[in-house]
This record gives structure tokens, sequence and C-alpha cells, in this order.
């Protein structure tokens, strides 16, 4: 059971990772990684909004009618979004622009609606949370990740933070939608081709030093 | 016995491969790589077979990574990588041939399949990456070196002159013809522009030795005539009309096919075999679709130019363009009745 309730937990990190391996939320997946704090910001509002949406559907799956369940979940989660709309408003208003629409556009984010409807709808409170936390934190990673890479080939800093003269030759397209896409393709491919690696190794122990090498190059 | 092999079509074949096919566009691209060092010194040629050896590179290193066939022998690469270093300004550092040649190999053209699956042209999609990535370097077009600038000796100077010392001397940075033609034709020299002195990428600025290198192809049948001549004559018609409006009919013309990468585009890249339609029709209409995109963004778009968007525009729709226009196979009768 216990570790059980521990792949609960992680499955949202590499297994299912809501981002390269499941492809949910690209949207502010794409817009809000031109720079790594955002992402790492995105990727916390939203583990704060899924871990509490799914405590609470969880809480409340027995009273909410089948029928009318979506529109439940959605009132639940934008009731959230609010309270960190209003916090991150008050508290950190440079991030808060940064974000800008995306931010709202939470109540939307299909990782959310998909983790109320497949797994917190139906299963205990305690499991829900882990799962939103997980999920959340897989997110957060992705995010900061995808992040942390557009930002120093695109802006030539880290967190904000300039590399030497990397700024000097730092390349637009990185930052624009289109190094986006490029960067979160190459990403996923490369996350896809580790987690294949990984788990081929699991079961032929002999491939180890083959795959070493591949993935290194 | 082994005079009759049975073997399943094609049964004529030749000598034409991919090789020979690329070392004819390499032939064909020479006047342009020479009119290059003419008008912009030896650290043109160098930038060309930094990118040219760019792009061999990332072929053979992709491949030997992923454990594949060693490809680079078809030439592609160095096609590939001179007609993207053809489409650089002289004022880059060297590492951007590299960075744009790698990309247009690797991403553009291996990780889908390599030669012949490539979904758009490797060397519009590198220009395009360079352009998105670097956009003051790649429009930092400087002044040909002149003999105006002095006498033989000052010039054959120039020209050996590194990045540095070119810099210096052609000095003034310059706006291509193209930046100019929205607003106003007339006073532009047209003279120059067919010959090449004029700013630009380093192979685009001589129509004349492009036309060279473009009727060698067309006469050797390496492309086909339908697409250059439609491409270009479509910019010619649009820039008539554009001219029209304007109260001056003729002056937009002869600009807008001299000036930019149009013959460039036309002859060389719009022309690549793996992304462009099958059948004469689908050829024509890629390049019409070609003429008026690039028309469009020239006159009413952001950018002064717009041959490779236009290009990258159209290679994304050929697919579709080859569905819409199926060759009827010889004799096929519609059956009665069917609907069409």
């Amino acid at each position: 059971m216990k570790s059980n309730r521990l792949n609960t937990l992680t499955n949202g990190i590499v297994k299912s990772n809501p981002t390269f391996r499941l492809v949910l939320g690209t949207c502010p997946t794409l817009a809000v990684t031109t720079q790594a704090l955002n992402g790492l910001a995105m990727g916390a509002a939203v583990t704060f909004v899924l871990l509490c949406s799914n405590v609470m559907i969880s809480l409340l799956k027995k009273v909410i009618p089948d029928r009318v369940r979506i529109p439940a979940f959605v009132v639940i989660i934008a009731t959230f979004v609010t309270i960190v709309q209003m916090v991150m408003k008050k508290f950190l208003p440079s991030l808060y622009d940064a974000l800008g629409v995306f931010l709202p556009l939470i109540v939307v984010n299909c990782i959310i609606l998909a983790r109320a409807e497949a797994f917190a709808s139906c299963n205990p409170v305690l499991d829900s949370a882990l799962d939103g936390l997980g999920m959340g934190f897989g997110f957060t990673l992705s995010l900061t990740f995808i992040g942390i890479v557009r930002e120093i080939l695109g802006a030539g800093s880290f967190f904000g933070l300039p590399i030497g003269s990397l700024g000097n030759i730092s390349m637009t397209i990185f930052i624009l939608p289109a190094g986006g896409f490029l960067v979160y393709g190459t990403l996923m491919a490369l996350v896809n081709y580790l987690t294949a690696l990984a788990e081929n190794r699991k079961y032929a122990p002999s491939s180890k030093k083959k795959g070493k090498k591949e993935a290194k190059a | 016995m082994s005079k009759y092999v049975v073997s399943s079509s094609p049964h004529i074949g030749n000598d034409r491969t991919v090789m020979t096919i690329m070392l004819d566009v390499l032939i064909a691209l020479l006047p342009a790589v020479v009119g290059s060092v003419v008008f912009f010194g030896f650290y043109a040629l160098f930038l060309e077979v930094l990118s040219v050896a760019a792009a061999v590179g990332a072929e053979a290193l992709y491949n030997v990574i992923t454990k594949r066939d060693q490809t680079i022998g078809d030439c592609s690469a160095v096609v590939t990588g001179l007609l993207l270093a053809l489409n650089l300004p002289v004022s880059v550092p060297f590492y951007v041939p590299i960075i744009g040649s790698a990309f247009a190999i690797i991403f553009v053209k291996m990780l889908f399949g390599g030669i012949g699956k490539n979904f758009a042209n490797p060397a519009i999609a590198g220009r395009i990456f360079l352009l998105l990535a670097w956009a003051s370097m790649m429009t930092a077009y400087v002044k040909p070196i002149t003999w105006t600038d002095g006498d033989a000796f000052v010039y054959f100077r120039c020209i050996l002159k590194g990045r540095e010392g070119l810099l210096d001397v052609a000095a003034l940075s310059t706006a291509t013809p193209l930046a100019s033609l929205r607003t106003e034709a007339a006073g532009l020299d047209i003279f120059n522009m067919f010959f090449g002195e004029i700013g630009g990428s380093l192979g685009e600025t001589s129509a004349l030795l492009l036309l060279l290198g473009g009727v060698y192809l067309i006469v050797r049948r390496v492309i086909d005539w339908r697409v250059p001549v439609t491409f270009i004559g479509t910019v010619a018609v649009f820039a008539l009309i554009y001219g029209a409006a304007k109260g001056q009919a003729l002056d937009y013309i002869l600009p807008s096919i001299f000036g930019g990468g149009l013959f460039l585009g036309a002859f060389f890249m719009a022309t690549d075999y793996s992304t462009s339609p099958n059948t004469k029709l689908g050829l024509t209409v890629f390049a019409f679709g070609c003429g008026i995109i690039t028309s469009l963004i020239r006159f009413f778009g952001s950018y002064p130019e717009g041959v490779s968007f236009a290009i990258l525009l159209m290679n994304i729709v050929t697919p579709y363009i080859d569905k819409a226009f199926v060759p009827r196979p010889f004799g096929y009768q519609p059956k009665k009745g069917a609907k069409a």
C-alpha cells in the first residue's frame, strides 16, 4: 500500500509526466516558458490549484451529481485560480504581469481537469492529494526545464542572471513561439528516448553500456 | 542467362544519380560563388567553405551517432551548405553559417529521414532560422567592394581583407534595393541590380550570374523551367499591378525581379525535388503561390524580403498540391455515371 502511494506521487513526475508524456497543457507550456522563472511560477501556480482542486473534488465526489460534474469541477478550479491570481497580484506583481492571461487560463488547463476527471473523482482524498502534488511537480519541473533551455539559448541568461557575454550572441528565435516548439519537441524526444532507455535497461541489463553511450551522444 | 533479368520497373536507366544532379547544381552555382568573392572579398569564400563543411560534417556526424549508412556521398549536404551561405550577408561572424548549416541538416533534413523525406528545403529553413535568431546580423548588408573605391591595387587589397578589415572598407552598411522598393521604385539602379553591384547577401546580388546557372540547369534538365518562369513571372505581374495602382506601371517590374533573393530562390531553392510537387501542373501552381506570397510580403508585409518565407510556406502546402493534381493514367477513362 505504501509503495502504491509512492507510485501515485512519482507517477506524475516521470512515468506520466503531463508535459512530456501526456502532452497536456501545451498552451501555457509554450507561451510562458520564455524565461525559467516564468516557467517555475506557472508550475507553482498550477501545482497549488491542482492540489487544492484534487482534494476538494475527491471530498465532494459523492455529492456532485454525475451529470453536472464538469461545471462543478470548473467552479471549484476557478475558485482556487482566483485565489492564486489575487495573491500573485498583491505580492508578485511583476510575475503577475509576465504570466498575463495564462494565469486565469489555468481554469481551463487540461491537466487539472483531466486529473479531476480521471483520478480525483474516483479515488480517496490522500491519493488525490498525492496525485495532484506529483502531477504539479512534474509540470513545474518540465516548464522550468524548458524555460532554462530557452532562456540560455534565447537571452543568454539563467534565471535572469546573465551568463558571461552569451547575451551578445543569443538567438532570439528561442524566445519566439517557433523556438518554443523547437525546444519542446526536442526535449520531448530526448525525455522519451531516455525513458525508453531506462525501461529497456530494467529488463535487459546487458544493454546498459550501449545505452549509456547513446545517451551521452 | 544473365542477359534476361526479370525485375520490376523502371526498366530504363541512365547515369543520372543524386550525386550527378547535385554536382550539376554546384556547377550552376559556381558563377554566383565567384561573384560573391568579386563583390565581397575572400571572406565570402571563407563563409561558404565553412558552411559547406558544417553541413557535410553535421550529416556525417548524425549518421555516425544514429548508426545509419553514411549518406554524405550524394553531395546534397554540400548543396545545402552552399545555398545557405549564399543567403548570408558578408558581415556575419563565422559561427553563423556553422549553426545555420547544422540546424538545416540535422533538424530539417535528417530528423525527418534524410534526403527526399524532408518537409522543407533545408537551406530555406536554415536561413529563416538564422533570420529569426539573429535578425539584426542577418540583415546587416554591406556595400560591395567596387572599382570606384580606387585603382585595381586598392581593389585587390580590399578583396583579401578578412571580416574586420572588410567591414572597415565597405564600412557603410547599406539597405538592399528592396527596402526602398515599397515606397519608391524610380531611381533604383537597374544596371547594377542586374550585374550585382548592390548590397545584399553573398549570392543573391547578381541576377546575371544566377541566370547563367539557372539556364544551365534548365538546359541540363535538372530543373523544370516552369518553376522559375512562373515564379518570376508572377512577381513581375504583381509588380506591374502594384505599380499601376501607384501610377508608375512599369517602374516596379525590373527592380522586383532583379532585387533580393528572387533569382536565387526561383532557380535553386524552389526547384528542390522533395519539397516541390511532382506534376507539371502542380509545379506551376506551386511557383505561382511562391510568387504571390513573395509579392505580398514584399509590398505589404513587415519584412522587406519574402522569397524564403514564400518557398517555405509552399513547401508545406506541397503534399496537398500533389493530392489535388493527380495525373490521369494513360488511357484511363472515368466510369460512366460516376460522380466527378
